[in-house]
């Protein structure tokens, strides 16, 4: 922090032509002011945000366990932590469901929410009420979420389960939520649910960003109905695309309360992710060495999408 | 100016209503199981045809001190989330300072940190400062949802006010924090709210803070009763329902009454 704040000072100290040293200092003074105002929030994101990655990346070092919060000591232990992670057979299993627990979810709540863009593109009564009310599934706590789709998607007696045998489409209930090869399907379900408000917002301001007239001069050259999606709106919408799509990773990542809530990572770790991993790791296990090894993998991986995503707004600004 | 009335708008509001109704069904699910009181492990019905407060009263009983844990974290969070963003967003908007940049990257980038990597250091962090299981402690973190939100979202608007609106006052002597103070956050009030409603319902819907900050029963946040319900075999989902719907008031409620700020907010949230 000190460094940043002397850069203020330093900054003003050498201006091109040396002012009388009254004003020089009334110069500090307004730049000690104006720093003033961020002062707090640079205290705030420094302990919050940068303390916590600093003291992760270290801990990922560490023999960092329920003895050192006896002890205060944590011995160093170079890369084992990462070792022992790597080797464990649990690791693949969560880097591959991370990936497909991501794509799924993407894919089907970018889908979707491009549908329902394209729809309330339209304009018809209502049209802006029912599109705010559908922000509600991203307003609910997620935890809230979980519990009713947990009970919708119940083996016995939940509604989903009832109402596909009701009409036919399936003669023994599914485990939704109870077998190893249905259970991620269920939880991307859950995620893409919660995720299609966010995506159709974005989208839809994207939309609406789109001059009428290229539609108009399209539909001369008769680019109509799917024409004009391909060659005016997708085009058109690119930018705004490659940020949608890159938070959604990130924010996919990051997915803690609605795997736990639904499933709490199993059935046989089938739903664990690197998130659920490194909270189970490290709060359930009391192993923090290796819950911070495991996040850090996840540090980098979304500060790979983070860069590809501050990237990809620039060109959405630029253009 | 609103849309003409043809059977073809009408088409389309119809269409819009059925794709709203199936989005919205887990919702209805929810408030329908809750009016189901005491239904056992067996299924619910379609439609709460006996409506019985068992449920509520249940959840209220076990849950009133986590959701007033989960209010007072909540307001805390919004107070602590604009206090420390509304000076910096203006300083965003109005100086030009070395380094701004790269706080400004750094807010960016602040947003996309998964949760647990900031909860991971902050227990131990806490543990040593006595702030786990307190309300400073559950209200500071929570403010992380909603700082660099708040800041990026409340200094796009201030760039907006014309700057001759402060420079008359400064020229009139009024200091930077006066100008601030009784110009700028009157002028800015709009997107003070947004903020703001954004920054209680991230505090509100907290899981990952609630979940590793606290460890008693003394001081939970509502997030973590009913991840308490799912822990085990749920019986009877009428108060697991009943709280589910209890936790989501404030988003229906803000949805309703403060939909133009939210409707700002779910833009401005990455489109800056």
């Amino acid at each position: 922090m000190t460094t940043t704040l002397a850069a203020g000072p330093r900054g003003a100290a050498a201006p091109p032509s040396s002012p009388p040293p009254t004003r020089r200092r009334a110069r500090r003074r307004e730049l000690t002011a104006q720093w003033l105002f961020l002062v707090p929030a640079i205290a705030y994101v420094l302990i919050f945000f940068g303390y916590p990655i600093v003291k992760n990346l270290v801990m990922g070092f560490q023999d960092y366990s329920v003895r050192t919060f006896v002890t205060g000591e944590a011995p160093w232990v170079g890369l084992a932590n990462y070792a022992e992670v790597v080797s464990s057979g649990i690791f693949r299993t969560t880097v591959v469901n991370t990936a497909l627990f991501t794509l799924g979810s993407i894919a089907g709540q970018f889908v979707i929410g491009l549908l329902f863009a394209l729809f309330f593109k339209r304009r018809f009564p209502l049209n802006n009420v029912l599109r705010s009310l559908l922000l509600l599934p991203w307003l609910l706590p997620m935890i809230a979420g979980s519990a009713v789709w947990r009970w919708i998607l119940d083996q016995d007696g939940g509604i989903l389960n009832e109402t596909l045998q009701g009409i036919g489409l399936i003669d023994d209930p599914i485990r939704w939520l109870t077998s190893p090869d249905i259970a991620l399907v269920a939880v991307i379900l859950v995620n893409v649910w919660v995720g299609i408000p966010f995506n159709m917002t974005l989208l839809y301001s994207g939309l609406q960003n789109i001059p009428d007239e290229l539609y108009e001069a399209g539909a001369l050259d008769g680019a109509t109905g799917w024409k004009a999606f391909w060659y005016i709106t997708w085009p058109n919408l690119r930018s705004v695309v490659n940020v949608v799509l890159v938070l959604g990773v990130i924010y996919t990542l990051k997915v803690l309360d609605i795997i736990l809530g639904l499933t709490g990572g199993g059935p046989a770790n089938a739903t664990q992710t690197l998130a659920t991993d490194s909270y189970r790791r490290s709060f359930q296990e009391f192993s923090f060495g290796t819950g911070a090894a495991v996040s850090n993998v996840l540090i980098v991986v979304s500060l790979v999408f983070a860069v590809v995503y501050l990237r990809a707004n620039r060109r959405a600004e630029e253009e | 100016m609103s849309p003409t009335t043809t059977p073809r708008t009408l088409l389309s509001t119809a269409l819009g209503i059925a794709l709203l109704a199936f989005m919205l069904f887990p919702v209805y699910w929810m408030v329908n199981v809750s009016l189901q009181g005491g239904s056992t492990a067996a299924s619910s019905t379609f439609f709460p045809t006996d409506i019985t407060l068992d449920g509520y009263r249940t959840a209220i009983q076990d849950q009133t001190g986590n959701l007033l844990t989960s209010i007072v974290v909540a307001l805390g969070a919004v107070v602590v989330s604009l206090a420390v963003a509304t000076p910096a967003a203006y300083a965003l908007s109005r100086f030009r300072l070395r380094g701004m940049g790269i706080f400004l990257f750094a807010l960016l980038l602040a947003q996309m940190i998964p949760g647990i990597v900031i909860a991971n250091s902050l227990y131990t962090l806490f543990n040593d400062l006595g702030l786990l299981n307190s309300y400073p402690g559950l209200i500071l973190a929570n403010a992380t949802h909603g700082i660099p939100f708040a800041i990026l979202i409340m200094s796009a608007f201030m760039r907006s006010i014309p700057p001759a609106l402060t420079e008359a006052a400064r020229v009139d002597g009024a200091s930077h924090f006066r100008a601030f103070w009784s110009i700028i956050v009157p002028v800015s009030k709009n997107s003070l709210i947004t903020a703001g409603l954004f920054c209680f319902l991230f505090a509100w819907s907290d899981f990952m803070f609630g979940l590793t900050l606290t460890t008693g029963a003394d001081i939970k946040p509502v997030t973590l009763g009913i991840y308490d319900y799912l822990q085990g075999n749920v019986q009877s989902w009428g108060p697991v329902m009943a709280t589910a719907v209890l936790s989501s008031v404030p988003a229906i409620v803000l949805l309703v009454l403060a939909q133009r700020y939210i409707a700002a907010g779910a833009m401005g949230g990455a489109v800056k």
